[in-house]
């Protein structure tokens, strides 16, 4: 949220310009939030050997897993959600688009913190581990990033987001669905 | 050694551990009856800690097979893992939830969540932390984390007792209480693998070397 505040002090006031990159510059914000969060999903429990006894206990991993990923998404995606109308404004983006802007923010941010548990997971035992989470883990938020602001300028400029929404969607539950296994999986290796 | 396979108990067959590049160790057998322990010794490095992580299934070992009752480990992970209790080197405490918090949420996951509390308060007085049930578990000292520890498998009891140098930091009362633990569970036909430095007295115990030849 502080880096979208610097940029109307970075690009100049010009409304046109701001409201041009206003959709992109709050999703990029909304990423490194995330991002900058992942490396401590996991690593707590495994420098105190928490993460044993979890793999041990008779709960699945990937309950496990995705109740992490909830607790993510709960202090980084769901602050940005309620913060987005404001940040809208700053950036002076139409109205039309804020109502997108939410709904595309509520289905997207939930996937960045499933696809970034695979990345947490992945470096957890790895001392440096933050630098690489972001090599391994940006690539793979591109398209929720591309989609997310394709829905939110589509908004803006009177355009259909829906198709931009269900490609969010069909994302989401395909995260659902591979992300808490490959966490998982990764975890266990991580255990040897 | 010809291993019973009928036996009840734990028992091990021709354990080879890799880690890494390094053979830790190869060709490790045992057997242990319900009852009985087995007691870890040897130089730092090797092996007792990875054995104890192979026997709990968090490492996968590179040769051989761990068998319960006869019975590949392997093929039922989860029914294994739910019979076993694991305490290794590292104290598994959350600082800033209070000590019965952190055992609650053990005790709560292993048992019933509803007899949690009961069964956390009487673990705590058996390990003689009871009147430290509400402090934040980052005040504790060395050895009260230790038993706050072993105050897990007081809570949530399991056949199988997997320890890895259980009593280090502990005073000599401590280390009475938890040689008196393990006797009891023992006697109750639990069974215990022991990694430890000191002259611990457990019960009924057998004493595997590693860092010989096998």
């Amino acid at each position: 949220m502080l880096t979208i505040t610097l940029f109307p002090f970075g690009v100049g006031p010009d409304p046109n310009t701001l409201a041009r990159i206003a959709a992109g510059t709050i999703w990029v914000s909304a990423l490194l939030a995330s991002m900058l969060a992942l490396d401590r999903l996991f690593r707590a429990d495994h420098d105190d050997g928490s993460l044993d006894l979890l793999g041990l206990s008779p709960l699945p991993l990937e309950l496990v897993v995705l109740a992490k990923c909830l607790a993510h998404w709960l202090t980084t995606g769901l602050p940005l959600v309620v913060a987005a109308p404001v940040l809208a404004v700053l950036m002076n983006m139409n109205a039309e688009g804020f109502a997108t802007l939410i709904g595309a923010m509520l289905i997207g941010t939930p996937v960045l913190s499933l696809i970034g548990a695979i990345g947490a997971a992945l470096t957890v035992s790895l001392r440096r581990g933050g630098v690489l989470i972001s090599l391994l883990v940006l690539p793979l938020y591109i398209p929720v990033l591309i989609f997310g602001v394709g829905a939110v300028d589509a908004a803006v400029y009177g355009l259909d987001a829906q198709p931009h929404l269900m490609v969010l969607g069909a994302l989401l539950s395909a995260a659902i669905a591979l992300c808490p296994w490959a966490s998982a999986a990764a975890l266990r290796l991580s255990l040897e | 050694m010809v291993i019973d396979v009928s036996a009840r108990g734990l028992a091990a067959e021709t354990l080879d551990c890799v880690r890494g590049e390094r053979t830790v160790f190869t060709g490790v057998d045992f057997a242990v009856a319900p009852g009985s322990s087995l007691v870890l010794t040897g130089a730092n490095g090797s092996g007792k800690s990875s054995l104890l992580r192979l026997l709990a299934g968090l490492l996968n070992p590179a040769r051989g097979r761990i068998l319960w009752d006869g019975e590949n480990v392997a093929e039922d992970r989860a029914a294994y893992s739910a019979r076993l209790r694991y305490v290794g080197h590292q104290n598994v405490l959350k600082p800033a939830l209070s000590v019965t918090e952190n055992l609650a949420f053990w005790a709560g996951l292993h048992g019933d969540p509803r007899t949690a509390n009961r069964v956390v308060a009487a673990a705590l007085e058996r390990l003689g932390l009871g009147h430290l049930a509400e402090v934040p578990a980052q005040l504790l000292s060395a050895g009260q984390r230790r038993r706050l520890a072993l105050a897990r498998i007081a809570a949530a009891p399991a056949p199988l007792w997997l320890l890895d140098e259980p009593t280090v930091t502990l005073d000599r009362e401590s280390v009475a209480t938890v040689e008196a633990l393990m006797a009891d569970h023992c006697a109750g036909g639990g069974l215990i693998v022991v990694a430890t430095h000191i002259g611990l007295k457990v019960p009924n115990a057998a004493v595997l070397t590693l860092g010989e030849a096998a």
